[in-house]
This record gives structure tokens, sequence and C-alpha cells, in this order.
């Protein structure tokens, strides 16, 4: 097991590893976003009061989900490669950042447009927007610091330790904004709330997104870590066979 | 041992403190900012007292965050520079501890000023003693948090040539919970709401920053060092 742990550490093993799985991703992503999307936009019946709008729901809920699914990958495998110093999770640690900081962005901008209709206003104050908009922030600290070094093994030594430093405060940001905001007011929560009982006919296909959106982060942070691994490994003579060969 | 490692921790001390004094814009314009900035706000927004007093908690301790923030580039970059940062690594002493102590060098020359400062510009805003008295607590929980957290931000930072701003944008986010509270337990107060809860949390943020910052800052220390 460690043996097998060991030979994926190298970049090149990775490289091709990464290569194999990206099928296995792949297909089940596309499928399943097409089979969720018919549902949910489709079949699924509108909701009573908010009509066919609670529709981007199907996008919005799996984007929140992924916003800090993905942070938690991240951290983790920042601190895989401050323990072992395996290059290969210095990769997905920086492949994760972009796509964390696009699911942060997709999920603040689809609950904007959402907010629109609902609450009659693009941007409230509310406690789970504030937080999103915070770990938004986060993340693009995090690429900031990643683009300024130049040497890609301190800046993946310093980009873990932020990633783990921002893993602590995660929890810390979401209850103190959400303390303030109960300090305010209260109404906006009871929409949230009220989304917890839903029917089977809409959890379905929104269960079916929120896997599609698993699997399409996979498929895509394989993408981007195989492309980190071939310009970290661009003066190597395997990357140049590899690049002919393409 | 004991003994040697708190010599070496009073030797530090007095060495920074020593530095501070011959240097003295270093930690003098943070503080001139502070109250600089602050001014702008009553010119910019009319001189209101109502209005003052109600966004007062709220601007005096961002304005603090900030003035925090600008002094956080100057925390390590000289040390860096000529070395003596090193020479702290391969000291025999805990790195992490020491790092503390210089991190509680630049809070009583940045933070403390600022607390001793904050009456003033509570006057500004027509703040009252009761409320002054509160944000003057807020103030001696927090910014210590500030220096804390910040150290981690600047220790990251401290090996790029154009450090200072990014300093900003990875501390600022991490500032928000310091924020929320300090000014909110003001703003409560001012409302005759009990405050306690507010401060017991600021104390427990401080708490954790003072245990785990130092290990953050030392191992980013190390890594921008390589």
């Amino acid at each position: 097991m460690l043996q097998a742990i060991t030979k994926l550490a190298s970049l090149r093993n990775f490289y091709f590893f990464c290569g194999k799985l990206l099928p296995w991703f792949a297909w089940p992503t596309l499928i399943l976003m097409l089979v969720g999307l018919y549902w949910g936009l489709v079949e699924a019946p509108a909701d009573y009061q908010q009509k066919d709008s609670y529709r981007i729901i199907f996008i919005h809920v799996p984007a929140a989900w992924m916003s800090l699914f993905v942070y938690m990958v991240m951290a983790m495998s920042a601190a895989a490669s401050l323990i072992w110093k395996t290059k290969a999770s210095e990769v997905v640690a920086n492949s994760c950042a972009p796509v964390g900081a696009a699911f942060t962005f997709l999920a603040l901008a689809t609950g904007s447009l959402w907010g629109k209709p609902m609450w009659g206003t693009w941007w409230e104050w509310d406690a789970r927007l504030t937080s999103e908009l915070v770990l938004l922030f986060l993340y693009l600290g995090y690429i900031a610091l990643q683009s300024a070094f130049e040497d890609k093994r301190t800046a993946a030594r310093a980009t873990a330790i932020l990633a783990i430093v921002g893993v602590v405060n995660i929890p810390i940001i979401h209850y103190s904004v959400e303390w303030w905001f109960t300090l305010h007011q209260g109404p906006t929560v009871q929409v949230l709330k009220g989304k917890q009982a839903m029917d089977t006919s809409m959890l379905i296909p929104l269960m079916i997104m929120a896997t599609a959106f698993k699997f399409y982060f996979v498929t895509v942070l394989l993408m981007f870590s195989r492309n980190e691994v071939l310009e970290r490994e661009s003066h190597t003579k395997w990357v140049q066979e590899e690049r002919e060969r393409l | 041992m004991i003994n040697t490692s708190t010599h070496a921790l009073k030797t530090l001390l007095w060495r920074d403190f020593t530095l501070a004094a011959r240097n003295k814009s270093e930690w003098m314009n943070p503080l001139l900012f502070f109250i600089f900035a602050a001014v702008l706000f009553p010119l910019g927004i009319g001189p209101d007292t109502v209005i003052l007093k109600q966004i007062a908690p709220g601007i005096i301790w961002v304005v603090a965050l900030l003035a925090a923030l600008l002094s956080l580039d100057t925390l390590f970059r000289a040390d860096y520079e000529d070395g003596s940062l090193e020479q702290l690594t391969l000291s025999p002493y805990s790195f992490s501890s020491l790092i503390l102590g210089k991190i509680a060098v630049h809070w009583l020359l940045t933070g403390l000023p600022l607390i001793l400062l904050s009456p003033l510009l509570a006057t500004f805003f027509h703040l009252d003693a009761a409320a002054t008295l509160i944000l003057m607590q807020t103030l001696l929980l927090g910014t210590p948090v500030l220096s804390l957290i910040g150290a981690i931000g600047s220790a990251l930072t401290v090996g790029l040539k154009r450090g200072s701003m990014l300093i900003s944008l990875l501390v600022l986010p991490l500032y928000v919970p310091v924020l929320i509270f300090g000014a909110n337990a003001v703003s409560a107060s001012t409302a005759g709401l009990d405050i306690s809860g507010h401060l017991m949390l600021i104390g427990s943020l401080l708490v954790l920053a003072i245990t785990l910052a130092p290990l953050a800052t030392a191992a980013a220390l190390r890594a921008s060092i390589g």
C-alpha cells in the first residue's frame, strides 16, 4: 500500500495515473449532468410558491456544497504536502484553488440571481451569502499568493500553510457572520429554512446534480493536475516525449 | 535550560525595543494613519452627531484594522533582509516562542498605543464615556489577535519583493470575526445590551490565536527562508 503511494508520488506516474482515471469521471459527469438537468429543469414539478424560478436550486445548492468541499480537499492535500513533501499533493492542492473559486463564484452569482425575484434584491447581507463571499476572498488570496512566488516548491509550502490557516478560520468566520446576522435581522433565514422540507420529486434531481458536480470536480481536478505536472516537468525527457505523442 | 531560553527571549525583546526606539517612524506612521483616516470619515459623511455616533464603533475598528495591516510589512522584513531571522531559526531555542516574543513587541508598539489613542477618536465621534471604555476593552482583546494573525501573512510574504499588497489580501478575510465581535460589542453596549458574550468570544479568539498563530508564523518563516 505504502509502496503504491510513494510510487504515485512521482509526478510522472501521477500524470499517467490521472490520465487513466480521467474517462471514469468525465463520462459519468456528462451523463449525470444531462439526466440531472433534464429532471430538474423539465420533469420536476414547479414550486407552489416560487413557481419555476426555484429551479436555479439545482445549480446553486450543489455549487455551494462544492465550494466548501473543494476547500477541504485543498487543505488536506496541502497538509499532505507539508507532512510528506510529496509533489503530487502540491499539484492537487494548487489545482483545487481555481476550481473552488469558480464554484464559490457560481454559488454567489446564482444566489444573487435567485435573490432578485425572491427577496427583491440582488444582494442581502445574509449569513450564508457573507460567509460564502469571505470564502471566495480566501480562495483568491490563495491564488494570489501562489502566483507571487517564482519557485514552485516555496510557493507550495507557503500556500499550504495559508490553506491550513484558512481551514481553522472557516468555521470561526461562518459562525461569527451567523451570529452577527442574527443580531441584526431574522426573516430571510425563513426562506432558506423552508427549503429543507423538500419533496422527493425535487430532492432526487438535486442529489443527481450534486453527484454530477462531484464528478465534474474530480474530472477538472485531474485535467488541471495533468497540466500542472506537464508545466513543472517541462524540462524532462518524458514530458517532451509526451508532447510529441500529443 | 529554561533560564537560558528566557534569557534568549529577553535579549531578543530588548534588541527589538532598541531597534524600534532608533527607528521611530516605523511604528509612529501607522498610528498617525489611524488618526488621519478616522478623521476623514466625519469630513466625508458630515458632522451629524447621531449618524457619527452610530457608525463610530465600526469605523474606529475598521481603521484600527487597516493601521495594524500597514504596520505588518515591517514586522519581519528588516530581520529577513539582514539575515538575523535565519540566525533565529538556527538557534537552539523554540523558534515559535521567539516569534511570539517578536509579535508581542510589535503589538506593544502598534496595538497598545492605538488603544491609548482611541479615546481621542471616540471624542471626535461623540461616543460617551461608557461606550469609549467598552471600545478600549474590545481593542485590548482584539488588537493582539490582529497582530498574531497578521504575523502569519507577514511571514508568508516576507520573501517577496512586493509583499505588502499581498498581505492585505491574505489577512483581511481572516480579520472578519474580530471586526464583527469588536465593533458589535460597542454598538450593542450603546443599545443597552449585555456584551459579556462578545468580550468572551474575542477573548477566546485571542487564546486560539496565541496558541496557533506563532506555530503557523514559524512554519511560514521557515518556508520563506527556504
